[in-house]
């Protein structure tokens, strides 16, 4: 129980450090809301004055910090200056599209690292571990913009996926109508998310190959396992019952970390692949100077993050004795 | 002795691209922002040396653009119309490094032909060129980016090491911050924070310094473990002993100590930064046309009749890949250099 609650101090940390940065952030940006009333001679200064004071604009720093974190914690973003809405509902829907963006390319990426991890790790001589080896490092060096760009050309020329969006243009989109043709949508979904995650997976992949692979050499190494193999224990036993439960620690927390990574090349791969998530709500809003927006990205982001850490965490306390026990 | 070899290749390909960049000018047969607005993406001209008749000239030559009459928008190779590659020609004046002027180009062709390695642009502009051209901007933010990154670091984590206590907990958990979030979006959310409407050689810097400014961590949390065991040396403490100043000590013994490590950060940071720049570039944040970077260059490709029509569009970005694959290899060769004087 410690354990949890000293995770959950240190998540809580992390996520008011990255609030009052956004916070500062939006503080520094030039101007404010009244610069432009302040064009307009008609408008006399007092009245500007009495609108700052009303809205808290003359309080100090940390008074206006604790008011903005009282109206997050309510759920209000702010208000989007360049969509004329309030962010809250707009990112929302961004969020979700990302979420299933970087939640599909996490399960493929995990799902082919951990065995290629596993056999280049257990058999490191044989010509297949050796070339599994060698794309990855090429993989490695490959720019991410390189790749999606590559994968954008083989949608276009080929036409096997499509090559934008998240829907066809026929498809209706909102929930309410959805049920009448539910698996059709989800077909359509599917055709549209392939490229992206696949492309998303690729990238992230030769890392999370190089993690297994080291974390499983460090142990199939160790006494322990020389003497299992000296018993007799066959090689998938010990291989899968053995080692890999002993090699999941460090993976375990890097799973968090990966999220991290996973956002920013999810942030590329959904300008270049125009996937409607919060990449391009967040380039746009930079370039529009739409400030609330960008601050409720970002901490979204973060709250993405520290939501993952905090995944691993609890896994962490489910897999590892030693950390109940503690 | 295969390691050796790793890093001699690493390093040639290195100093060719760095000083194919850097005389950009010499190389490339046009300026970046030349226009040719009659050869809107000119396929690679093709080198020859035999002609149509055929017989075999000892100059190579390229043929002219004609317009392919079955295919609009296209070219074929005009045969009638030869001109012959000549070298060290006079062309249009460039500066090598911002200061030697010259007119020399390495090679060119009598006008109206075109000479295009790389094919042209929209504009008809060389690609050649534009890739040399934009390398200098690229380049160069990446070393700058990477050496304020480093600097930071050193600066940082020296007193985290060094001090340590409460600051070194303070700096530390403040780096793991910048750590953990996703760097493109602390990217974007700083450059909110900043003038939009600025000059091209502002929007340079405020891209060096923003990716300088948020890569501070990862070098710190190396140079402070440096500073932490340098501390404990017995140099140092005899040093502290007799009355040594901070920073001599700073200076004097834990710098020193952190080179391999500074070293190996820069050639790790390098090719990082250079990729952000790209893609920041990319994205619509770096610097605007007709400047030419190697992520403006690979903006074209955001339209799909570019990128579907006009393969040597991609070539930039292909040759990205040895450029990345030579600086990380360096990086090993380093590390694992390190490693072995160490032991």
């Amino acid at each position: 129980m410690r354990y949890l609650t000293r995770r959950l101090v240190h998540a809580g940390f992390l996520f008011i450090g990255v609030s009052f940065f956004s916070f500062a952030l939006l503080q520094w940006a030039p101007g404010d809301f009244f610069d432009e009333l302040r064009l307009n001679p008609r408008i006399s200064a007092q009245t500007i004055d009495g609108l700052r004071a009303e809205y808290g604009l003359d309080q100090s720093l940390p008074v206006r910090y604790e008011r903005w974190l009282a109206s997050i914690a309510q759920g209000d973003l702010g208000y989007s200056i360049a969509y004329n809405s309030p962010v809250g509902p707009l990112i929302a829907v961004r969020a979700r599209n990302t979420l299933v963006l970087t939640g599909c390319a996490m399960i493929v990426a995990w799902a082919l690292a951990i065995p290629l991890g596993i056999y280049t790790a257990a058999s490191r001589r044989s010509w297949l571990s050796r070339s599994i080896g060698v794309a990855t490092s090429t993989l490695l060096t490959i720019p991410d913009l390189l790749l999606f760009l590559c994968l954008l050309l083989l949608a276009v020329r080929t036409g096997w996926v499509p090559a934008g969006g998240m829907f066809s243009a026929s498809t209706t989109l909102d929930a309410t109508g959805a049920d009448a043709a539910l698996w059709p949508n989800i077909k359509d979904l599917a055709a549209h998310l392939f490229l992206p995650a696949a492309g998303l997976a690729l990238v992230t992949l030769p890392a999370l190959i190089r993690h297994v692979r080291s974390a499983m050499i460090d142990v199939l190494d160790s006494p322990f396992l020389r003497a299992a193999r000296g018993h007799g224990i066959p090689r998938a036993r010990l291989l899968f019952h053995y080692a890999l439960p002993v090699a999941a620690n460090p993976l375990i927390s890097l799973f968090g970390f990966s999220i991290a990574t996973m956002l920013s090349a999810s942030l590329i791969a959904e300008v270049v692949l125009s996937w409607p998530g919060l990449g391009p709500l967040l380039i746009e809003a930079t370039l529009s100077r739409d400030v609330y927006v960008v601050v409720a990205t970002v901490l979204l982001s973060a709250g993405f993050l520290v939501f993952g850490i905090l995944v691993s965490d609890l896994l962490l306390f489910a897999v590892d004795p030693r950390i109940r026990q503690e | 002795m295969r390691r050796n070899a790793k890093l001699a290749i690493a390093l040639t390909l290195l100093v060719i691209f760095h000083s194919a960049v850097l005389f950009a000018g010499f190389l490339a047969p046009y300026g970046f922002a030349q226009q040719d607005r009659d050869l809107p993406f000119a396929p690679p001209t093709g080198i020859h040396f035999v002609d149509a008749s055929p017989r075999w000239h000892a100059r190579p030559f390229v043929y002219g653009f004609a317009d392919d009459p079955d295919n609009p928008g296209a070219y074929r190779a005009d045969t009638a119309a030869v001109y012959p590659i000549h070298f060290f020609v006079q062309g249009a004046p460039y500066k090598i490094a911002g200061v030697l002027s010259a007119r020399t180009h390495l090679f060119g062709v009598e006008d109206p032909g075109r000479i295009f390695l790389m094919g042209a642009d929209s504009f008809g502009r060389d690609q050649f060129a534009r890739f040399l051209f934009g390398g200098q901007l690229s380049l160069l933010a990446g070393v700058l980016a990477a050496v304020l990154s480093v600097a930071l670091g050193i600066v940082i984590g020296g007193i985290a090491g060094f001090h340590g206590g409460w600051l070194d907990d303070l700096l530390m958990r403040g780096g793991e911050l910048f750590l953990a979030l996703p760097w493109l979006y602390l990217l974007f959310a700083v450059r909110a924070a900043l003038p939009l409407d600025v000059s091209q050689a502002q929007v340079f810097l405020l891209l060096v310094a923003v990716v300088g400014l948020i890569g501070w961590a990862r070098p710190a949390r190396m140079i402070r473990g440096v500073a932490l065991s340098a501390k404990e040396r017995n140099f140092v403490l005899a040093a502290r002993g007799f009355g040594a100043s901070r920073t001599y000590l700073l200076r004097r013994h834990i710098l020193p100590e952190a080179y391999g490590v500074i070293l190996t950060q820069l050639t790790l940071l390098i090719p990082q930064y250079i990729l952000a720049e790209v893609t920041l570039t990319f994205l619509g944040l770096g610097v605007g046309e007709p400047m030419a970077s190697w992520g403006t260059l690979l903006a074209a490709l955001q339209q799909y009749y570019v990128l579907s029509t006009y393969w040597w569009m991609f070539l930039p970005a292909v040759l990205l890949v040895p450029l990345f694959l030579a600086y990380y290899a360096a990086a090993d060769a380093v590390q694992e250099r390190l490693k072995s004087v160490a032991l």
